[in-house]
């Protein structure tokens, strides 16, 4: 194992003192429990967003903290999820009397703890609601798996419910927002090479130098099927087909395009899967209307990508649009 | 432990107990991390090892309990400190069988089985497993149908714990042969077989644990 740290258990405390140093004008950082807040919290009247999930993902989710996006990030341990406590405490922070949504994407551990939470904020009289996020076309969705995970999609909703609540909307329509916008948006990722958690010192599974693993997800979880790499415009098609025929998209569709790096992939290769995106679904008669390229939710250093479309209205580009001043997203503000 | 068995439960025989599943988690930590990698994410071992060190920790400070407090100090240890899937299901575990002890001082065979049915009936709608599905269910039923049996038959409290362990072993190595239905193994589905359930490994090692801290059963 080859990282840039100091020792495998003091990861994510020195990664917090990192970001609380780089961004102290705009985010507050706790560490008993583990917490991000942007330092104006709770803003009054506003519904409140908090996210969380395992640390390994940067910029997810602390990244997104600040205005128009979330009001405080979960961090939990390498790729496990953070705890209640965490989440009771991120919850009381940013509740500034209109209640707190709470994203969470569709893995167990995420799932049950942020469940655990939603009651004891409720035991504490702050109204909560919970959407869970579940985009991934990798998954079947069946009763027989802990169903579809949430991953592209999340980085999408928290931008847009932040608009959203920014608006003075409350929280019933930021939440029924949250769940239009993860209705309307699939995703689907792959894998070049596996990636190495700290504590275990060991890749997450193993690769051949031509092999690809399609279908993965963002803990280097093995995916759909391992296969000869070919060409990105071959691997974009595969990826592409299986999100466009997941019955939400058609022909004449306005479409958010989010090309993500999983953490070890340049730029340069992630616009090669923009312009083989591109191609696509001109072809489908599909019109990319906005566009996200970069890495925003990663798996460590695995090399990859994933590929999240949006269907878009007006609504949402006009939500998409507004201003947003976060550590990893910035525009208009 | 000494062969010595008693009939009941108390609170400082329950930090034992606690005292004892530390170690042996911390024993097998590798060994919990390795099995979690090959349908997991690898990190089972050592979340219930921060788990685990935590709650002996909060045992320590607490100066008098009942069996209710103990296992309340448990769960909510687990519940803040192991994150996953596992700390709300160990966490709940723990918070049923607080709930369901209330405030006695001591727990007979037969309150010992109703709070562990309790904790299992608590765990199960936490987690919406089913037998079958290859979690730690499938470790924790045939344990606690091992000591309904021998509450009917009338066996001493040291016999119940060792029959109940040794249900969850069972229940634990015949996961192998399942395929996954819950967390995430269930994402790999038919690849997940040939692999033994880490969640129902780490429950096995718990009742053991308690056969021997309990009941006298030697390790």
């Amino acid at each position: 194992m080859k990282k840039l740290i100091n020792a495998p258990d003091d990861v994510v405390r020195e990664a917090l003192e990192g970001i609380e140093a780089a961004h102290a004008d705009t985010l507050k950082v706790s560490y008993d429990p583990y917490l991000i807040v942007r330092s104006d919290a709770p803003v009054q009247g506003k519904v409140g967003i908090i996210s969380g999930g395992g640390s390994g993902h940067e910029p997810l989710h602390g990244g997104f903290v600040g205005a128009g996006m979330l009001d405080a990030a979960c961090p939990g341990e390498v790729f496990t999820s953070p705890t209640p406590d965490q989440m009771l405490e991120a919850t009381k922070a940013v509740n500034g009397g209109a209640g707190v949504l709470h994203i969470v994407k569709n893995y167990t551990g995420d799932v049950l703890n942020f469940e655990m939470a939603a009651d004891l904020a409720s035991a504490e009289g702050i109204d909560v609601e919970s959407v869970v996020t579940n985009d991934d076309v990798a998954v079947e969705d069946s009763t027989f798996t802990a169903g579809r995970r949430g991953v592209g999609v999340t980085v999408l909703a928290e931008k847009l419910c932040g608009a959203a609540a920014d608006e003075g909307r409350n929280l019933a329509d930021v939440a029924e927002l949250c769940r239009k916008v993860n209705g309307q948006g699939r995703s689907m990722g792959m894998a070049l090479t596996p990636c190495v958690t700290p504590g275990s010192g060991q890749p997450s599974f193993e690769l051949g130098e031509d092999e690809m693993e399609m279908g993965v997800g963002i803990h280097g979880e093995p995916g759909r099927y391992r296969e000869k790499l070919g060409p990105a415009s071959d691997v974009v098609e595969r990826m592409a087909t299986a999100i466009v025929d997941d019955g939400v998209f058609a022909s004449g569709d306005k479409v958010l395009a989010f090309v993500n790096g999983m953490g070890g992939t340049p730029l340069i290769e992630l616009y090669i899967v923009y312009r083989e995106l591109h191609k696509f679904l001109e072809g489908r008669g599909i019109t990319i209307e906005r566009q996200l390229v970069g890495s925003y939710i990663t798996s460590l250093e695995m090399a990859g990508c994933s590929i999240t479309l949006l269907k878009l209205d007006d609504e949402l580009t006009r939500l998409w649009d507004a201003p947003v001043n976060t550590p990893a997203l910035r525009w208009g503000a | 432990m000494s062969g010595e068995s008693s009939e009941s439960i108390t609170a400082s025989s329950l930090k034992a107990w606690i005292g004892r599943y530390a170690d042996v988690i911390a024993e097998h930590r590798a060994e919990l991390s390795k099995l979690d990698a090959a349908i997991g994410d690898g990190d089972h071992g050592t979340n219930m090892d921060r788990g685990m060190r935590k709650a002996v920790e909060k045992l320590d400070a607490l100066d008098e309990a009942d069996v209710g407090i103990v296992f309340k100090t448990v769960g909510m240890a687990l519940v803040s400190s192991v994150g996953g899937a596992a700390g709300p299901l160990y966490g709940t575990l723990f918070l049923q069988m607080a709930s369901a002890s209330g405030e006695k001082s001591e727990l007979d065979l037969a309150g010992w089985t109703e709070a562990l049915e309790s904790g299992v009936k608590g765990l199960q709608a936490r987690g919406k497993a089913q037998p079958q599905d290859k979690t730690m269910v499938d470790a924790l039923l045939p344990a606690l149908e091992a000591l309904k049996t021998a509450n009917t038959e009338g066996t001493g409290l040291g016999e119940a714990l060792t029959r109940s362990a040794d249900a969850a072993r069972t229940g634990m190595e015949a996961t192998i042969e399942l395929e996954a239905r819950k967390g995430r193994a269930s994402y790999l589905g038919p690849r997940s077989v040939g692999h033994q359930d880490p969640g129902a490994t780490s429950t096995h090692l718990l009742l053991r644990s308690a056969a021997e801290a309990l009941g006298g059963a030697r390790s």
